[in-house]
């Protein structure tokens, strides 16, 4: 097991390399400096604001030490925003997101696999259908949409809850949380259908109903384990998609996150802050890949085995 | 009294495109302490009847139409779930078929193995485990400490069928039902674990009904056959009445089609028409990994004209080795030579060229056609490739090609689904014959068949191999019908070919223990 | 007169795979809805200079938004535009993002999928690692990147989700070549002494197109859906062309005064992800994709 923990960390670091480069290269090769904007700007304060960001550095010495700075953890300075480093406003932000991306996926967890379970057990059936139904709804509405409609109806037409901030006013974590999630809530409900229905299949399920357990013990001890498998080989890629949902979530609820600031940085053409960012969300995206990926295996016993039995 | 006794049991399947029934007025009974059998090729609601009566047919689309189950008292029909399930795993236990796949991969077997125990006699772990131990050393697993921590990938496909008994056994049931638990396993452990069964049975007291579609088996064990055809009982008795003394056709039929006898040695001067000298083929899994020899320094001659039967369990090797013959794997070493020409040199156009010459016949007729082509495609492509016949004569060979492996015409622009499995295998053969071939590599051709087709392909088989001159290397488990088929017979045993004769000399006195064992295994000791 | 029809009169039509798949798929309510509505869009898609009922551009800052009436069926936005016409335009261009990205990412995938699956060995090992370390990207960022970057280019935008779509492809292609090349029917038509590449094109092509087809029908929402997603955040199409997406953005802008500038073109984007989906799913259930036997 550790050997696989091991071999998959070895993997990961040069997708973070990659990352790393292909990000600064491209940030680097957009047409435009990044003061070229601001109307006045005298040679000398250009000269010096050049020189304080590296800028007057060949590029592939910017790009070392840029690589110096990052195995400090340090991220640079903002353009945009002179005397903040990009790891301030990242730190900043990163609290909030975490905390809404956790509420989102509690939430998709939770609702996903309950419908997903609910929905295998008597599979064509209304106890099938109406869950599934309203999983595809979930995934036919993108957070995009979903999120002013939720604004528009429980927001501004019921107004029974806030509709922006975040820990302002009591409940204003509802919606953004809500919306954030129920995409998720959908595919995990499909997917632990299909992997429950998969698994129910089993002959080894038959073996366990002829010993005379009741069917709840026949789910929850036998098939549940199995069928989940895929759900936590998805989380992974959730998590990459509930950070990508959260340029939305936090731009419609005006939320001070993480998403925000990437989704501002962008328009502001804030290049060490795309940059930084990008580094760090990648970087997250890699390593929650590898703990889902990790976790999937360690939950299979025949790889498990074969993972920890060392030999081949 | 009998312990269970099954009355006019209906059931039946109701699924969109109507209602099927599976299971007509069946009666049969197991008597105390007895092993009744229920025999039926596929699809003829042997294992049916015996899921519904203990509430496993899953509902929708299975229905119970009617009839009564009669347990120590109880009719198990009219049980509620809740009072079938106390029942369940505790008076009537079962084993099932496929060992492989009827064990949770997911939990520790001692966890499977105390479910029963603690489920139904609310028993502690500890004491739990003890009984379950105990248990295992009794169906002989060897270090049963070590096995109950154990996940079931760890363990051989005849150890994991031990597994299942201990589990079927570990509540002391009253009625053990075991459906068709030979059936996935090799032949000398099939021996085995039948004779377990047996033994068990006796020392415990225990009702059995065993569900098979092998009578050779159930001759050994049984004390009450039950034959089933299409969901009708039709015919029932103690074994030695049903064996000497059929009444019904479809009895007699199962009994002649259990292949029998010896060919008749043919006494021809040896030509080879092929032969084999150390050959090698190993496969490496993941590199640097140690390879697999899957067949290791084998020599070999196959004779003009002879059936050459080649016998070994699986992972023996036995498929590699005609594969290799074939070219359709790349070999590591040695030499194959056909007539004249080294077969194990030829490459691209000439190998090509070559291949007209040998064709294959493989096991499983649902995977060896090619779902999206129709019979005619099928059967054109050889012909058309090697251009042995053109446009205009091409009809006629797939006519002729169709009456000799005896197909209708009709069916000649079918598809491989809408034909059963006898079928299926006729068109491979029809395949492997278009190209009028000197050789033929007949993998494993009738053990995914029923008894009666299998019969049938086997008959088919050794008239077309009269009629086109053939020489055929007939690969199989099976000895009873390497016996009928084949001239001379080569055992495989673990990549190696280990004992090679006439089959009159491999079968009348076999030189090695293997071949011994192996010929000590083949059930039906009482049904020849 | 040729010889098959004669001598084969007598031969009862055989029901191929593909034509049960059919007999199942129309069976299916939902996929026959979700066909039939996709259809309807094309059409309407492709035919809307003709179709819309004002012109793109054409503007009346005097009306200002109204809500639906029968002049405006679906109401007009801010400039006083039809929102139908708006709609209309918009759909053009989400759903060619849709089709033509996903060809883009069928070409590559498939190409690149069967290569490796076919060919095996250390060039499908190279090939496939290439593709494990691209999916451990985070692309959704790094397309968001490209964007800011490169400016927002309907072409690159084609691209940069064509070439995050294609891995998926190329890994089902993958595995499908490589189950069916182990399938006995293919090492049939080896031993008869076919040539790869018709192996390639009789054997292996027809029998994995099942998957080809239901993951392609599946992948159309999830572009379009990438697309709305990046015109929402202002990334994607840019004014004076407009998607669903940007006409959502705008809409959720003035929800509360004027909800179906919001309500309309989420209908729009909502009802085509649905038929696609409810299409996909009919297909992968009639075309069996999951694979048995019979």
């Amino acid at each position: 097991m550790l050997r696989f923990i091991l071999m998959r960390v070895l993997q990961a670091l040069p997708v973070i390399f990659v990352v790393i480069t292909a990000t600064f290269f491209l940030v680097r090769s957009a047409p435009g400096g990044p003061f070229d904007q601001e109307k006045v700007v005298i040679p000398e304060v250009k000269k010096a604001l050049e020189a304080q960001y590296r800028l007057d550095l060949p590029l592939h010495e910017q790009y070392f030490a840029y690589l110096g700075d990052l195995a400090q953890g340090d991220l640079g300075p903002s353009f945009k925003y002179p005397g903040r480093s990009v790891n301030e406003i990242l730190f900043s932000g990163l609290p909030v997101t975490a905390e809404l991306g956790l509420y989102a996926l509690m939430i998709a967890l939770i609702i996903g696999v309950t419908a997903g379970v609910v929905a295998s057990l008597r599979p064509n059936t209304a106890q099938d259908y109406v869950p599934m139904s309203l999983a595809m709804i979930g995934i036919c509405m993108p957070s995009f949409l979903l999120g002013p409609l939720l604004v528009l109806v429980f927001g501004i037409w019921l107004d029974w809850l806030p509709i922006t901030g975040w820990g302002d006013i009591p409940g204003d974590k509802i919606l953004p949380a809500l919306t954030l999630g129920s995409a998720y809530a959908a595919y995990i409900a499909r997917l632990s259908r299909a992997g429950m229905l998969e698994i129910l299949s089993q002959d080894y399920i038959r073996t366990a109903r002829a010993k005379g357990l009741p069917e709840w013990r026949v789910v929850t001890q036998h098939a549940l384990r199995g069928g989940l498998i895929p759900v936590i080989a998805f989380l992974g890629p959730a998590f990459a998609g509930l950070l990508a949902g959260s340029f939305v979530v936090e731009t419609i609820f005006q939320i001070p996150g993480l998403g925000r600031f990437y989704v501002q940085a962008a328009f502001n053409r804030d290049y060490t802050m795309i940059l930084g960012t990008t580094v760090f969300l990648s970087s997250l995206i890699v390593f929650f890949n590898l703990v889902s990926d990790i976790i999937a295996a360690w939950l299979n016993p025949r790889l498990r085995h074969q993972l920890s039995g060392g030999g081949s | 009294m009998a312990l269970l006794s099954v009355d006019n049991l209906s059931v039946s399947f109701v699924t969109r495109n109507g209602t099927n029934k599976a299971v007509d007025n069946v009666s049969f009974s197991v008597e105390q302490r007895q092993i009744t059998a229920i025999i039926g090729e596929s699809g003829s609601g042997k294992s049916v009847s015996c899921y519904a009566m203990l509430g496993l047919v899953p509902s929708p689309p299975g229905r119970i139409d009617g009839g009564t189950a009669n347990f120590q008292g109880q009719d198990l029909l009219a049980l509620s779930e809740a009072e079938l399930r106390a029942i369940r795993g505790r008076d009537i236990t079962m084993i099932f078929q496929d060992p492989m796949t009827c064990l949770n991969p997911f939990m520790k077997i001692g966890d499977q193995l105390i479910e029963p125990l603690t489920l139904h006699q609310n028993l502690a772990k500890g004491p739990a485990r003890a009984r379950a131990m105990a248990l295992l050393d009794e169906v002989g697993i060897r270090d049963p400490q070590a096995a109950m921590s154990a996940f079931p990938h760890e363990f051989s496909g005849g150890m994991r069928q031990r597994v299942m008994i201990a589990m079927a056994l570990i509540n002391e049931p009253k009625l053990l039902i075991a459906d068709e638990p030979t059936t996935a396993l090799d032949v000398t452990i099939q021996a085995q674990i039948l004779r377990l069964i047996a033994e068990l049975q006796t020392k415990r007291d225990i009702g059995v009904l065993f569900i098979s579609h092998d009578l050779a088996v159930v001759s050994d064990i049984a004390d009450q056959i039950v034959v089933m055809e299409k969901g009708k009982v039709v015919e029932s008795g103690q074994p030695k009445a049903i064996f000497d003394n059929p009444q019904h056709p479809y009895t007699q039929k199962l009994l002649a089609a259990i292949p029998s006898g010896q060919k008749a040695a043919d006494t021809v001067a040896p030509d080879p028409l092929i032969r084999i000298e150390h050959l090698r083929t190993w496969f490496t899994p993941t590199a640097g990994a140690e390879p697999v020899k899957a067949v290791d320094d084998v020599s070999l001659e196959i004779h003009r004209g002879e059936v050459l039967g080649l016998v070994g369990e699986s992972g023996s090797g036995k498929s590699t080795l005609g594969r290799s013959i074939l070219r359709l794997v790349p070999i590591t070493g040695g030499q194959i030579t056909f007539e004249d020409t080294e077969l194990s040199s030829l490459e691209g156009r000439a190998l090509k060229q070559f291949r007209h010459r040998m064709q294959m016949i493989f096991q499983d007729p649902y995977a060896s056609l090619n779902p999206r082509m129709t019979v005619y495609d099928t059967l054109a492509e050889p012909l058309l490739l090697h251009g042995l016949v053109n446009k205009a004569g091409l009809d006629q060979a797939i006519r002729e090609l169709m009456d000799n492996v005896g197909l209708a015409r009709s069916f000649l622009r079918k598809y491989p689904h809408e034909f059963s499995g006898g079928q299926r295998q006729r068109i491979a053969i029809g395949r492997a014959l278009a190209t009028r071939p000197e050789f033929i590599v007949a993998d494993e051709p009738v053990s995914a068949l029923d008894v009666t087709i299998q019969a049938q392909i086997l008959d088919l088989l050794a008239d077309l191999t009269k009629e086109y001159g053939l020489t055929m290397l007939f690969i199989s488990h099976d000895l009873a019908v390497i016996r009928q088929i084949a001239d001379r017979i080569a055992v495989m045993y673990h990549g190696k070919l280990v004992e090679e004769g006439s089959t009159a000399q491999v079968f009348d006195s076999p030189r090695e223990d293997y071949t011994r064992s192996l010929l000590a295994a083949i059930p039906g000791a009482n049904a020849a | 007169m040729n010889t098959a029809t004669q001598v084969f009169d007598d031969a009862e039509k055989g029901s191929s795979l593909w034509h049960d798949a059919w007999l199942r798929l129309r069976k299916n309510k939902l996929a026959v809805f979700g066909g039939g509505v996709l259809l309807f869009m094309v059409v309407v898609a492709l035919l809307t200079p003709w179709l819309a009922p004002y012109s793109y551009e054409a503007q009346n800052l005097d009306l200002g938004a109204t809500p639906p009436s029968a002049a405006h069926w679906l109401g007009t936005d801010i400039f006083g535009r039809d929102l139908l016409t708006q709609i209309m335009y918009g759909g053009r261009i989400s759903l060619a993002v849709g089709f033509i990205a996903t060809a883009v990412a069928l070409l590559i995938g498939v190409t690149w999928g069967a290569i490796a699956g076919y060919v095996g060995g250390r060039v499908d090992a190279v090939m496939m690692r290439l593709v494990d370390i691209l999916y451990a990207l985070p692309f959704m960022i790094f397309i968001v990147l490209l964007m800011v970057v490169f400016g927002r280019n309907i072409l690159l935008l084609f691209l940069a989700i064509g070439a995050v779509e294609w891995l998926t492809m190329a890994r089902i292609m993958r595995s499908q070549v490589q189950s069916l090349r182990q399938q006995e029917f293919v090492e049939a038509a080896v031993s008869v002494g076919l040539s790869p590449a018709a192996i390639i094109r009789k054997h292996v092509v027809p029998n994995a197109l099942g998957p080809i087809i239901v993951y392609t029908t599946l992948t159309i929402p999830s572009v379009m859906l990438l697309e709305a997603f990046l015109s929402f955040l202002g990334l994607g199409i840019q004014p004076p062309a407009t998607s669903w997406g940007l006409l959502i953005s705008y809409g959720a802008e003035t929800m509360e005064e004027y909800p179906w500038l919001l309500i309309f073109p989420g209908c729009a984007l909502t009802l085509t992800l649905f038929s696609l989906n409810f299409l996909g799913d009919g297909l992968r259930d009639a075309l069996d994709v999951r694979g048995s036997k019979d």
